[in-house]
């Protein structure tokens, strides 16, 4: 329970840091976002209002604190392109692009430890021989590239999905989650070869430790000493792999969403970039952070679950 | 020194022409060659030698955990009328931890470091008894664990390995073993790791067993003074082969091998004139 609050605090720290110099760094590169608003035609009066109508006028930690306080509730500030609540702009965008990143690291997960399992227990015969090889080639291919290969085979080739066909979630969930099972594919193929790769390695590594000996002397048989011994000791590698993937993979379902036509958050993060309008990337990129911050929290606890020597002097 | 078993009826386990050779290293390796011995009921044997002699393997072999593939095997284990040698696999694993249990040299990473001490005692009763309640199988291996001599059993069923000194995860390892009362126990250098203290702790545990379960123990040791302290009789092994066996006392008091004179004359005086 201490390890748990003692990482939640550096959890929330490491937060505070990241949002702080994100904020920082946005004002610095900022230009003026007055001008940005108004054209350059504008007059000086003007321009003065409008920065002192956006709190521009006041001092950077002033402003930095309230828009911390603000966004801690749920409040991250007003588009200054759109002039609306950024809240507003990215509500029905973000829980696609979340829903996508979850259902690629399952898909992940699902593909990868399964295949990694089977390569340990049958390593150097000829089905680990060439799943090894075919996943070095998905290793090296970019979701966006498996993406469109994926939608040309399965879309064009097999009609088994309509690609471009996306249907909302408020229209109907099933078919929503019909049309992501592709992009997830596309997403989750790399990432799930170098998990299956790492998991087939961690696995192979423990199966040569001592313990092993010892329960193969008890009487267990190679399935009881892998499912019973060898999987719980391998996972703890492929756990960080896990943390990180995730991380990764929102960085994936970004990409893979303009491929597929998907409106997550991937269109308004890339035109707001291009109209520098700040709250919004602001929003995004913190709320980004925050995402892999409380993923990494999750693997520490995991880990603290999984491992007991961890966490004790 | 122990006084000879005193049931000296036919043999539990018999070794014929055991022969092992590793070919998987290009050219042919012989690490045991026409090795024959017999292991009485209750009998506490020593197999002495320095490394690489071939007592490790021969160990291995009765336990059933040599690597078939990369050996090749000639001769005969028999025990309970199978050849545990050529016998398939399920049929060695009727027998592993169940009749015959082995205990390791390093009792430091021979657990499973991510499962709870209980869990890994009982290991064996899950394999084998799996008619039994979780109850009776935590009762029977609390009992196995007293019997080790672990102090407060009850908490450390729930501990974990690295809580642990090495002494007591040795202990942990023999309560593991001798949990369903084998009629074997091999003990592959069971005391190396540990300081001397320790070691004779350990010593004395094993002759408790054997003594109170009729346990017959396959004592693996370069350690030719623990050999004496603890076994009946003794099979000195070098390159492969064995040179010399016989009555442990015996062997000790009057070596004909040059070999076997050499490794007495290695102990130290202190020990042997004590």
């Amino acid at each position: 329970m201490r390890y748990v609050l003692k990482k939640t605090a550096t959890m929330l720290a490491t937060l505070l840091v990241v949002s702080l110099l994100l904020f920082v760094a946005f004002q610095l590169i900022s230009g003026d976002p007055a001008t940005r608003i108004l054209g350059t035609g504008a007059t000086p009066e003007s321009l003065a209002v409008l920065r002192s109508e956006l709190g521009l006028d006041r001092p950077l930690v002033t402003r930095y604190l309230s828009w911390l306080l603000s966004f801690a509730q749920g409040d991250p500030g007003v588009s200054y392109v759109y002039n609306q609540p950024v809240a507003t702009l990215l509500a029905t965008k973000i829980p696609v692009t979340l829903v996508l990143a979850a259902l690629s690291f399952a898909f992940m997960c699902a593909m990868g430890i399964p295949t990694g399992i089977i390569c340990a227990k049958y390593a150097g015969s000829p089905v680990d021989r060439i799943v090894m090889v075919a996943n070095q080639v998905i290793m090296a291919t970019p979701p966006f590239f498996s993406g469109i290969l994926l939608s040309w085979v399965l879309g064009m080739g097999l009609h088994l999905f309509t690609p471009g066909g996306y249907v909302s979630y408020e229209t109907s969930v099933p078919r929503f989650l019909g049309y992501l099972v592709v992009p997830c594919l596309a997403i989750a193929l790399p990432r799930a070869a170098q998990l299956a790769k790492l998991l087939r390695g961690s696995i192979l590594e423990e199966a040569g430790k001592n313990y092993v000996r010892t329960a193969y002397s008890r009487g267990n048989n190679t399935s009881g000493v892998l499912f019973g011994h060898v999987l719980k000791n391998a996972f703890l590698p492929a756990l960080t792999f896990l943390g990180m993937s995730l991380g990764t993979m929102l960085a994936g379902s970004l990409v893979v969403e303009r491929v597929f036509g998907i409106p997550g958050v991937s269109s308004i993060l890339l035109a707001s970039i291009g109209n520098r309008d700040y709250p919004v990337i602001l929003a995004i990129v913190v709320l980004i952070a925050a995402v892999i911050v409380v993923v990494n929290l999750l693997v520490d606890i995991l880990y603290k679950v999984l491992d007991p020597r961890i966490g004790e002097e | 020194m122990q006084d000879a078993p005193l049931s000296q009826d036919k043999p539990i386990l018999a070794i014929r022409d055991l022969h092992l050779e590793f070919h998987d290293h290009g050219r042919p390796e012989v690490v045991v060659e026409d090795l024959s011995f017999e292991l009485r009921r209750a009998e506490i044997l020593g197999i002495v030698g320095e490394s690489g002699s071939g007592k490790s393997m021969t160990a291995l072999a009765i336990a059933g955990l040599l690597n078939r593939h990369a050996l090749d095997c000639s001769g005969t284990i028999l025990f309970d009328g199978v050849d545990l040698l050529h016998c398939g696999r399920a049929t060695l694993r009727r027998y592993q931890g169940d009749e015959i249990s082995m205990i390791f040299q390093e009792p430091m990473t021979s657990l499973d470091p991510l499962q709870r001490i209980g869990m890994q005692v009982e290991e064996a009763l899950r394999i084998h008894r799996a008619e039994l309640s979780a109850a009776e199988r935590r009762k029977m291996a609390i009992r196995a664990m007293a019997a080790a001599g672990l102090p407060d059993p009850e908490q450390v069923y729930g501990m974990y390995p690295h809580e642990l000194s090495g002494g007591m995860r040795q202990r942990v390892m023999i309560a593991a073993a001798t949990v369903l009362k084998p009629q074997i126990l091999i003990a592959d250098e069971p005391t190396t790791a540990l300081d001397v203290t320790t070691q004779a702790q350990i010593i004395a545990l094993l002759r408790t067993i054997n003594a109170e379960d009729q346990t017959a123990i396959v004592f693996i040791s370069h350690d030719l003074s623990l050999v004496r302290q603890l076994c009946h009789r003794v099979i000195v092994m070098r390159k492969g082969v064995a040179v010399e066996s016989g009555a442990s006392d015996e062997v000790f008091r009057n070596p004909r091998h040059p070999y076997t004179k050499a490794l007495v004359d290695a102990i130290p005086k202190v020990v042997l004139e004590r």
